[in-house]
């Protein structure tokens, strides 16, 4: 026998079945709140000396005022510039020697500033916290800084595919007078004009105890916590009041293919999709699962079809953007220039397909178990675990949602996804974007006829001939 | 902070750590091989990360991208991953799902030529291609993962070659090859597994034994790698310019350092975390924040455990910024630590965040279980895990200092210089000079 038939012989044929499952319940929590209006979550978990201080403000993207995109950026990176007992140097510096990394930064819908650190130094961090968040200086120099490094960002992104992708997408689907339609942080237009008084106006409006959310976890008691809660951030005081979310109107209602020139580009970045749903549409589950059959995983349809069974890509996958507004659904690919077509209209046959055939017992199985199995693998660190905390927060979820979201996975059935896909998928509205080689692309793409073609540069500028 | 650990050896070779932990139901199975890319011969470059894919297009009992689907339907995570002298396999997942994760390792281990096809090569192989597209040829200063290995260690040597590979080579791998990697390397005698989190010990080796006990060891000998030590520093100042499709210049200054697990690694390793870890590192403060010469400055090193590590400092000039001045005050920052020194607070800072980020790794079964396997397989030693924030806290300023003044001289510098290729919205004229300076 040869030493290959050796290895094969002794192998077991029969793939095990699994033991009983282990019970498994989200860490307990305790929400309270202090006299000035501060919701304080404390998650007691107690298995390494570390804890996670994650404090949550109503200060995302979503939250600035017209014409002033970015603003919500530079207010919470400028929390780390400076108070008004320390230049940003000192700050910085008493914060590393606890050996905490201190970060702040924010999304559409929040601002997060927070630190992770052994037990030891939790205290010492927390008051450093509670510092540049009730006195931040914003010095005119660091403010002018952060503005420069953020315009230094948008200049590099014209070279860099998979973030110009991301932002021409947004582009094409929303309208232009939704914030979502523009990036995140801002665009160089509303940038360049930003000042120091934007930044403080805007923190004076955004940054209140009323609207914000604490939330600690690990190796600290619900007691410790909120004792820590108040000496921290008990003379903070006011409200901010909850912001409209930005308006989900499309740019246009009918299939187009915008075509975004890379020259020389070896592979396409592919972006398709639409406007989405928010995060509190009573079909999150639904969808969510849907999802999960249709690009959520490595073993969805649109990643074996596109990577497995074509070999155009090295991934491909999609998702919903959850947000308090309907976010954008995309699924993301990049593949190789003299496919890109191909691919296209594989992603497409698969939105085409799931709405219109039941999945089958087998794909939803695998979607459901698998977000539930993994759902107690996510939450492993403190961090993830204060994180999803401050979810819960940020989206007004009900205090008994990590406890029953894996039974309500479970209850998804077959037709539930298949009315998730039917409402929730509309192919006749898809964006169909494309950075890349024009030289390569675009015949192939307009011999497709997926639809109107349209053409820019790097910059955005249209120039359709 | 200690961790449990258990470790023993199967008598086909194969070494096993364990690592108890009940705060969730969960386990992490994790395999380390000792092969990477520096065991690829010539004309095969990005052979063993295409052989990492071909582990999960199915063995005996086990079909094409049937390993994945069984895990996510588990409910598990996994992955794998190549690097310069290691391939590893992991996956994560409910505690009661350790037989089918140990049985999916224990089949492909044993059982995958069966399963390989042309058509599943070919098929990876484009894959591949992609991904070598997608990270390096059009991803701005993608390349850096290629071209600085290639800067810093000799041709001869098994770190100089390119990880993903090129593409012709990617074109030329075989079956054949295939059946001989996996003949040569992937053998029990050859590994290491580890397990970490929620499991019975006597029911995990007992699982062990019976899925991967029989599994006879490999034939022949493993051919060792060509001699990898290499002289303390560079013996000079090295420098290669790219101009590239980018909108700024990049730098990688990179200086040749003692390998992982030494005192010297310890007290580099500190000094890295001076000049570039967190926004009260030296780079950081100096380049970003007081002298804005730079949008983004850090300093990392690649833990290399043979031949020689590297210390890497990366950092991006801001756009009114030249290249020839961005390497300028990078020098300068270098230099005035080499002449001077660091003070005992800065030592202090850079083992806190260490310290910190250690600890916190730790709370994944997933970082336990690669942690333990990379002690065990790369020194036969898992408990150094538990000695690791010991040898961060004994590094003291002398030991950096004399650091300082042995590996960042200008005998032991290379830059690695990206610059904006003329026509994408760089200055024309400083990226001629760049291009002339390049030879």
């Amino acid at each position: 026998m040869s030493g290959a038939e050796a290895r094969r012989a002794v192998l077991s044929p029969v793939r095990p079945t699994p033991a009983p499952p282990v019970p498994y319940r989200f860490p307990r929590f305790e929400i309270a709140y202090l006299d000035n209006g501060l919701r304080v979550i404390v998650a007691p978990v107690h298995k390494l000396p570390v804890a996670t201080a994650l404090l949550l403000v109503d200060a995302g993207a979503s939250t600035e005022p017209a014409g002033r995109d970015g603003v919500a950026n530079l207010a919470a990176r400028g929390l780390l510039e400076g108070t008004m007992r320390r230049g940003g140097n000192e700050l910085t510096e008493r914060f590393e020697r606890l050996g905490a990394g201190v970060f702040a930064g924010g999304d559409w819908d929040s601002a997060d500033v927070g630190v992770t650190v052994l037990t030891a130094h939790l205290e010492a961090a927390l008051s450093l916290l509670g510092e540049l968040v009730l006195e931040p200086s914003f010095p005119e120099r660091d403010v002018a800084r952060l503005r420069a490094e953020r315009l230094a960002d948008l200049l590099q992104l014209r070279t860099e595919p998979r973030g110009l992708a991301d932002e021409m997408f947004a582009r094409f689907v929303y309208d232009p007078l939704s914030r979502y339609a523009r990036p995140e942080e801002g665009g160089p237009d509303t940038v360049a004009t930003l000042t120091r008084d934007d930044i403080v106006r805007f923190y004076r409006i955004r940054y209140r105890p009323r609207g914000s959310t604490l939330v600690l976890a690990g190796d600290v008691s619900v007691d410790e916590g909120l004792t820590l809660a108040r000496r921290t951030l008990g003379q903070w005081d006011g409200t901010a009041e909850r912001c409209a979310p930005p308006s989900e109107a499309p740019a246009r209602t009918t299939r187009a293919v915008h075509l975004v020139r890379k020259e020389d580009a070896p592979q396409s970045e592919l972006r398709i999709g639409h406007i989405g749903l928010p995060r509190s549409h009573p079909d999150y589950f639904p969808t969510l699962v849907m999802n999960a059959v249709l690009g959520g995983l490595f073993s969805s349809r649109i990643n074996l079809n596109l990577r497995e069974a074509h070999a155009y890509t090295y991934a491909a996958f999609s998702g919903f953007a959850w947000r308090r507004g309907a976010g954008p659904f995309v699924a993301s690919t990049a593949v190789e220039s003299d496919v890109t077509a191909q691919a296209a209209r594989e992603v497409l046959a698969e939105i085409d397909r799931i709405r219109a055939e039941p999945v089958s017992a087998d794909e939803l199985s695998l979607a459901t178990s698998y977000l539930g199995g993994v759902f107690p693998i996510k939450y492993e660190t403190t961090d993830a675990i204060a994180r999803a905390l401050a979810a819960l927060a940020a989206y007004d979820l009900p205090v008994d949602y990590f406890d029953t979201y894996r039974d309500a996975i479970r209850a998804v059935s077959i037709a539930d996804v298949q009315r998730a896909a039917e409402q929730h998928l509309h192919p006749d509205a898809l964006q169909v974007v494309v950075v890349g080689d024009a030289s390569e692309v675009k015949a192939p793409l307009a011999a497709m006829e997926l639809g109107p073609l349209l053409e820019y540069g790097a910059d955005g500028a249209d120039i359709t001939d | 902070m200690r961790i449990p650990i258990d470790s023993y050896r199967l008598s086909n070779g194969l070494v096993v750590t364990l690592s108890e932990d009940h705060t969730a139901p969960i386990v992490a199975v994790n395999l380390w091989y000792r092969v990477g890319s520096a065991n690829e011969r010539p004309g095969r470059t990005g052979f063993a990360h295409l052989f990492e894919h071909m582990l999960f297009q199915g063995s005996e009992h086990v079909a094409a991208n049937e390993h994945f689907e069984l895990i996510q339907r588990a409910g598990g995570t996994l992955n794998g991953s190549t690097w310069l002298d290691r391939t590893n396999y992991y996956e994560t997942v409910p505690s009661n799902e350790l037989a089918l994760a140990l049985w999916l390792e224990a089949d492909r281990m044993g059982g995958l030529l069966p399963a390989m096809t042309q058509q599943k090569l070919d098929t990876q192989r484009d894959v591949v291609k992609n991904e070598r597209r997608w990270s390096m040829d059009n991803q701005p200063y993608g390349t850096w993962s290629e071209r600085l290995p290639a800067l810093t260690y000799p041709p001869s040597h098994p770190f100089h070659h390119s990880l993903l590979g090129s593409m012709e080579d990617l074109s030329a791998a075989s079956l054949d090859d295939i059946a001989n990697f996996f003949a040569t390397y992937y053998r029990p005698d050859n590994a290491v597994l580890s397990i970490a989190g929620d499991f019975d010990p006597r029911e995990a080796r007992a699982l062990v034994e019976q899925y991967l006990g029989a599994l006879p060891r490999g034939e022949g000998s493993i051919p060792p790698l060509a001699d990898m030590r290499l002289s303390p520093t560079f013996g000079g100042t090295r420098r290669e310019v790219v101009p590239d499709m980018v909108m700024v210049p990049r730098l990688f200054l990179t200086f040749r350092a003692p390998v992982f697990g030494t005192d010297e690694y310890y007290a580099g390793s500190v000094l890295g975390a001076i000049l570039g870890l967190g926004k009260a590192s030296r780079l950081q403060r100096e380049l970003v924040r007081e002298r804005e010469i730079a949008s983004d400055a850090t300093a990392f090193t690649f833990d290399l455990t043979q031949g020689a590590d590297l210390l890497v400092i990366d950092a991006t000039a801001r756009p009114d910024v030249s290249s020839d001045a961005l390497e300028e005050e990078v020098a300068r920052e270098v230099t005035a630590l080499e002449r001077d020194g660091v003070t005992e607070a800065e030592v202090e800072r850079a083992v806190a965040l260490i310290e910190t980020s250690f600890v916190t790794s730790l709370q994944s079964a997933g970082e336990r279980a690669d942690k333990l396997s990379m002690f065990a397989a790369m020194f036969d030693d898992p408990f150094l895990l538990n000695e690791q924030t010991e040898r961060y806290s004994a590094v003291t300023v002398e030991r950096v200092n004399a650091f300082a003044r042995e590996r960042l001289g200008t005998d032991n510098r290379a830059s690695l210089l990206y610059v904006p290729k003329a026509g994408d919205g760089g200055l024309p004229n400083e990226a001629e000079a760049a291009s002339g300076a390049a030879r």
